[in-house]
């Protein structure tokens, strides 16, 4: 899956780069100056976002505008300027055309309490179009899949917390949607319910038949089950980032704490392609390509230098997020 | 049926159509309602008297019969009133009918937050009021003109066809009594049901409204000296209505044209406020 995505207007873009990507698949969401105000409020100011991956995660804190974002697309809530598309559809003219082929669960209590989950689940389903005896067939499959068969026939007003949450999963599921929209999907769960949850949005992501938007202010989360995230703040794009670019770029990140190092260990490791940086007895260095840390061993074992500490610093999806809210 | 799939797979079959989804509501709402044992002997009860209208239009016409037991030929006429009768008992049966099952149709949606997942899906809000209204009016259709016109047919096979040709305006007037009855007394309740979200209180709303307005009414007119009250009492005004309907000639306070235009207004008042709360997520501005 290409993860190529264009943020803020497309000036200065070589025209390389445009016809690379107009080859590209169909973005999954399209933002063009997307704006939407309640009353004289700006909640989302002018996105602009071409998102491609197969798990994007919504990042940014409360107020930022991810819900906001996610009730647009799915259009519950009417743009005031700009447009946005998703798997090429526009979200203002063809949102039937969306809505058919999203499954989405939503951050708050969203049941309906005196029906068993199954007849609830098999509802959805039919009204997502499945014919009557198939929903109730895929609701069954849902509701096992999600990890509640045993408790199916329950009225979901008994569920606790962390069922309601696998339930609304298994209605966002039943009818085999494309895209799936998860809202803040481990909200007040205890962590063994928290990592259930987190490891089923995997299972799915892997599972490549359907794509996810994951909206959270836990960046866990994100990390864990995304593979692009958009970082929001106060209604604006604050950041963009490939967490899989991220990561493979961050292994090549290395920091050492050195004793006995002189000049000659550091013109022996830049002779390897390294770029590095050397702060009394600190090293930074980025690793060149087919370099390994069994180089730099053998290099400092060759010159006698003691490595007192060794250590990939990642630039973590919290210290993404925490420059991107301070930009 | 392979229930115990434990991996996702995906949908490719066919799907519904889409303008029939709203049944879909509809067939959910009935089966829920008609889980109360209470609301089911009701629902039966509605039945008493058209079946004893129905005995008396079959006396009505067995002179033989009413002769043996001293009643005079003529003594059950089966007129325009008989059926104003009809509609009035059927009416009040409708209304203690909407009152029992009308709150409980929107307000568990929107008391859980269910309205999203209606709306996240192909289904629109038009067609979630006409699945959820259809469940009210079907049920007081089956209680009100339905049966109504089963014995105006019953009436008219009996006494002929001059006597249905000259009276053809009576399944018309039932028609029409009943379906302005059963769209004001559906709004009404949901769109209670919509405001207060509270199945109880809505339910008491209703009757509220229903009562309340009635005696709200009454005391204008007899403290401002007028009969502008009556166009707080619904049940004021759809007795006008229907004695115009049925041609009984009883004298109103107010024209039968304002009546009419009053509850066209009451139905867009309630219409309006349902369509504003029926929407996946609020937006306060």
């Amino acid at each position: 899956m290409s993860t190529t995505t264009q943020l803020g207007a497309a000036a200065g873009v070589s025209e390389a780069t445009l016809a690379a990507a107009s080859t590209l698949p169909l973005p999954l969401i399209d933002l063009q100056g997307l704006s939407v105000r309640f009353g004289d409020r700006d909640i989302l100011c002018g996105l602009t976002a071409s998102l491609r991956g197969n798990s994007i995660g919504l990042l940014g804190p409360n107020g930022a505008g991810k819900s906001t974002l996610i009730n647009t697309l799915l259009g519950f809530y009417k743009s005031a300027a700009g447009s946005a598309r998703v798997f090429g559809y526009n979200v203002g003219t063809e949102v039937a055309k969306i809505r058919g082929l999203v499954g989405y669960m939503p951050e708050n209590d969203a049941f309906i309490s005196k029906m068993s989950a199954v007849s609830f689940v098999q509802m959805m389903g039919e009204l997502s179009g499945l014919p009557a005896d198939m929903a109730l067939e895929r609701a069954h499959e849902a509701l096992f899949y999600v990890g509640l068969a045993e408790a199916r026939y329950r009225q979901l007003g008994t569920y606790s917390l962390g069922m309601k949450q696998l339930a609304k999963l298994a209605q966002a599921i039943v009818h085999g949607p494309k895209l799936l929209i998860l809202d803040e999907p481990t909200n007040g769960l205890d962590p063994s319910a928290r990592q259930r949850m987190i490891r089923m949005i995997r299972d799915i992501r892997d599972g490549k038949e359907m794509r996810i938007v994951l909206c959270s202010h836990l960046l866990r989360d994100v990390e864990d089950t995304c593979d692009e995230v958009l970082i929001l703040k106060q209604g604006r794009i604050a950041h963009y980032s490939n967490l899989d670019e991220e990561r493979r770029a961050n292994k090549r990140f290395l920091e050492l704490e050195t004793y006995g190092a002189n000049g000659d260990f550091t013109e022996a490791i830049e002779k390897l392609g390294c770029e590095c940086a050397v702060t009394a007895n600190r090293m930074k260095m980025i690793l060149a390509d087919g370099v390994e840390t069994r180089d730099i061993f053998k290099l400092a074992a060759e010159r006698q230098v003691r490595i007192r500490r060794m250590n990939f610093r990642r630039d973590t999806l919290e210290d993404i997020f925490l420059k991107a809210m301070e930009s | 049926m392979a229930v115990y799939r434990r991996s996702y797979r995906p949908y490719a079959g066919a799907l519904t159509p889409a303008w029939s989804r709203w049944f879909i509501l509809f067939r959910y709402s009935r089966r829920d309602l008609f889980r109360s044992k209470f609301l089911t002997a009701l629902f039966v009860a509605c039945f008493f008297y058209p079946v004893v209208c129905l005995l008396m239009i079959y006396l009505a016409h067995s002179v033989s019969f009413l002769q043996e037991i001293g009643l005079p030929g003529g003594f059950i006429s089966i007129d325009n009133k008989f059926f104003f009768h009809f509609m009035s008992v059927q009416g009040v049966f409708a209304f203690l009918l909407t009152a029992f099952a009308g709150p409980g149709l929107i307000s568990p949606d929107l008391a859980n937050g269910a309205l999203p997942l209606y709306f996240c899906r192909p289904f629109s809000r038009a067609e979630y009021v006409l699945g959820k209204s259809s469940v009210l009016a079907i049920l007081l259709s089956q209680i009100t003109w339905v049966p109504g016109l089963i014995l105006f047919v019953m009436q008219a096979g009996m006494a002929g066809a001059s006597w249905t040709w000259a009276n053809l305006w009576i399944a018309g007037s039932l028609l029409l009594s009943s379906v302005i009855w059963i769209a004001i007394l559906s709004l009404l309740a949901m769109a209670l049901s919509a405001w207060v979200k509270w199945r109880i209180v809505a339910g008491a709303l209703l009757l509220g409204v229903m009562f309340f307005g009635a005696g709200f009414g009454q005391a204008i007119n007899a403290v401002l000296r007028t009969f502008s009250g009556n166009f707080l009492n619904l049940a004021y005004l759809m007795g006008t209505v229907w004695n115009a309907l049925f041609q009984v000639d009883v004298d109103h306070a107010i024209p039968v044209a304002q009546a009419w235009i009053a509850l066209l207004a009451y139905c867009a008042i309630c219409l309006g406020l349902l369509i504003r709360k029926v929407r996946a997520y609020e937006v306060i501005r």
